[in-house]
């Protein structure tokens, strides 16, 4: 089963230069255009479902902007107790 | 659900300040600054570590790392950096410099602590044009590309054919790695963070001069978006300037990173 | 310590190494290039920083980082060199980190030749790189003031975070003299509270001439002139020759007031009045004491080697009130003694007008000689 993931974009740092957007491979991401940063741009957000956490925003995103997360899956969760 | 440690994939670099970056939207010299910082902290050498930033776009890089830094004259970087490491040995000394720093009035001297095999680590970032001061010819512009100094495209008859810099560097002897990248998709961004790793590793221990000529984008001067500036490198800049490997010597073939 | 016959580029730098030199960046350039010479033989036997750059320009920003790190470090150069460094030099001001120069000048503009000269006095004192920065300048006439002011041009440099810059003619470079070295300093990198040296167990630091907000530009020029007006008053050094009853005062600075030196004593023979006043430090510019011997001067003899550089700070320094004349050799010509004498001789005798420019005069007694 895909992993489940979500990500976090600052607003502080987001320019809306949709990168990201474009790399996401599951194409869960768009810009938000119902508001804008406290600089003037529409960020990046994830508008649905199917993030797996693969990071590849963060990887491609040139103001460090986003940050990942990923749930674990069950196995993992029993190795780390 | 509460976020565990583990939950965490990626958060942004320790070796990052606070500061928001000035660059432009899109702009992949955020993407170089990220893959060092991230190196810097996976090195944990953050606190010996002092930068020299150049004159271009990222004349204003000592904002962004949380590192000693020190501002150099247009072009002479290297030679800065040289005066640094010649007394503080022990410390990782990196610049950071664009096409017009690097290649066109800091040439004397890159060429120059490349040849003596300073232990210094170099980025260089080439997007075919100086960005700072408005898109204006680089050494590294393509012929027939336009620029705000070359209007009607670069006339390689009267304003020269551009420079290859990994390949020329590649030719010293005081060079242990000397290799070209590209930023312009995730699997090339990956190779690069390697290639940047491996360069201050070669730092680290004392093999030699390091360089890592990135292609970049420049879509304000380019005059496109930021996603068709990174098409423009894959279709044009890569042809033109072929990333690959030009100097590994053999101890830095042993790392792995 | 003994004396020892010293050659004054090598004087220079054992003095430099003694004095605590922690790094030498420069580039070949007659007349100093002993200076280069004999480092690469000292400097690594010591296990300190030693390297011949591409070229001045290479070699000044070595100097500039070094110097960001707190390092004692130096160049030196000759004229078409130092000219190449001013982009450096204004560097180091704006950044206000400490850094040590040698110009052993030569016969200029242009290429020259490799013969003495001072023609780099406006360079180093008033003009060199852009911008608004003061910096200090020293002046040896001997090997042995080159030697004693070397240690004195770091501590200088350290103490006011300035360029001070060692300004001597070709001949005090090559000449050899009867010199005795200081004791062996050993080097002691200070920490200072500025210096970007790895941000070990503390904050980071950003050394740079960088500021975009012109108030904040304004801000800097300020304190760099709040700290010039403290070089001015705590660091003006000169040396006074029989100017107690002095009538006829010249002026020089390095080999040109050493010749005069000798003009004065043979003067002084012939009964006549003169003294010699000699800048060591030509940057803070000894104007009090000029001001001072204008009371008691009934004439100014400026004596360079240089068609009148530093004849225009003595004029500043003397108003208009008594007049002043000039007499100058240059294009790497050395005056001799009898020249001056024969100078001060005719000013002795043929009052000096106060209208004439001073310069034009000697001009023209120069042009018609040869004719």
């Amino acid at each position: 089963m895909a992993a489940r993931g979500w990500i976090e974009v600052s607003d502080a740092y987001c320019k809306g230069c949709e990168l990201c957007i474009s790399a996401c491979p599951q194409e869960v991401m768009e810009l938000d255009m119902t508001r804008l940063t406290p600089k003037g741009y529409h960020p990046a957000h994830t508008f649905k479902e199917g993030c797996t956490g693969c990071a590849i925003c963060a990887l491609v995103c040139p103001d460090a902007a986003i940050t990942v997360y990923r749930e674990m899956t069950k196995v993992a969760a029993e190795a780390v107790v | 659900m509460t976020i565990a440690p583990n939950n965490l994939v990626y958060d942004r670099p320790e070796a990052f300040t606070d500061m928001p970056t000035h660059y432009c939207p899109g702009c992949t010299h955020g993407v170089a600054h990220r893959l060092i910082a991230e190196v810097l902290d996976e090195m944990k050498v953050i606190d010996r570590t002092i930068g020299v930033a150049p004159v271009g776009c990222s004349v204003f890089a000592y904002n962004y790392f949380d590192t000693d830094f020190v501002e150099a004259p247009h072009g002479r970087a290297p030679a800065m950096a040289t005066g640094i490491k010649r007394v503080l040995p022990d410390r990782i000394v990196f610049t950071y410099q664009g096409d017009g720093d690097l290649a066109s009035i800091g040439m004397g001297e890159i060429v120059h602590a490349a040849a003596r095999g300073e232990n210094l680590t170099v980025i260089f970032i080439n997007n075919a044009n100086y960005g700072m001061t408005g898109g204006q010819m680089a050494p590294t512009t393509l012929p027939g590309m336009k620029t705000t100094s070359s209007p009607d495209g670069r006339d390689v008859e009267t304003q020269g054919y551009p420079i290859r810099m990994a390949e020329m560097l590649s030719t010293l002897e005081g060079v242990g790695y000397c290799v070209r990248r590209s930023l312009h998709d995730p699997k090339n961004i990956r190779l690069a963070k390697k290639a940047i790793r491996t360069a201050f590793e070669t730092q680290w221990r004392g093999l030699g001069f390091s360089m890592v000529e990135l292609l970049s984008t420049c879509p304000t001067n380019w005059g496109m978006t930021p996603v068709n500036s990174l098409k423009f490198v894959e279709e044009h800049m890569v042809p033109a300037y072929p990333l690959g490997d030009y100097k590994i010597t053999d101890p830095i073939k042993q790392i792995k990173v | 310590m003994s004396r020892e016959l010293w050659k004054g580029n090598e004087a220079i730098a054992e003095a430099a190494v003694r004095a605590g030199l922690e790094a030498y960046f420069g580039y070949p350039i007659t007349p100093q290039t002993e200076i280069l010479e004999y480092l690469s033989r000292r400097m690594p036997k010591l296990g300190r920083a030693f390297l011949q750059a591409e070229s001045e320009l290479g070699a000044i920003n070595m100097v500039y980082g070094a110097a960001c790190t707190g390092a004692r470090v130096m160049s030196s150069s000759s004229s078409p060199g130092v000219s190449l460094m001013m982009e450096g030099l204004s560097y180091i001001a704006g950044t206000e980190v400490p850094a040590v120069l040698v110009n052993v000048m030569r016969g200029g503009p242009g290429l020259g030749n490799i013969a003495p000269a001072q023609g780099d006095y406006n360079q180093a004192v008033h003009g060199g790189g852009h911008g608004d920065y003061p910096r200090i300048v020293l002046a040896p006439a001997s090997v042995q003031e080159a030697i004693d002011l070397m240690a004195l041009s770091f501590d200088l440099a350290e103490k006011y975070r300035m360029i001070t810059m060692l300004i001597l003619d070709g001949s005090v470079g090559q000449m050899m003299e009867p010199a005795e070295m200081p004791e062996m300093r050993s080097p002691n990198r200070k920490k200072f509270d500025w210096a970007t040296d790895g941000a070990l167990n503390r904050d980071r630091r950003v050394l740079s001439s960088i500021y975009l907000d012109p108030l904040a530009e304004e801000q800097t020029n300020f304190r760099l002139m709040q700290r010039w007006k403290e070089v001015m008053a705590n660091e003006v050094r000169y040396k006074e020759y029989f100017l107690e009853d002095a009538e006829i005062v010249i002026v020089g600075f390095g080999t040109a007031g050493r010749v005069s030196l000798s003009a004065v004593r043979a003067a002084r023979e012939r009964g006549i009045k003169v003294g010699l006043l000699r800048p060591v430090t030509v940057s803070p510019f000894p104007y009090e004491v000029l001001d001072r011997l204008t009371g008691q001067a009934r004439t100014f003899l400026v004596v360079e080697m240089n068609t009148g550089q530093m004849l225009e700070d003595v004029r500043l320094a003397v108003r208009g009130r008594v007049p002043v004349a000039f007499y100058g050799r240059t294009g790497g010509v050395v005056p001799f003694p009898d020249e001056i004498l024969d100078e001060i001789q005719r000013i002795n005798t043929e009052p000096v007008s106060a209208e004439a420019d001073p310069r034009q005069s000697w001009l023209d007694r120069m042009t018609a000689i040869k004719a």
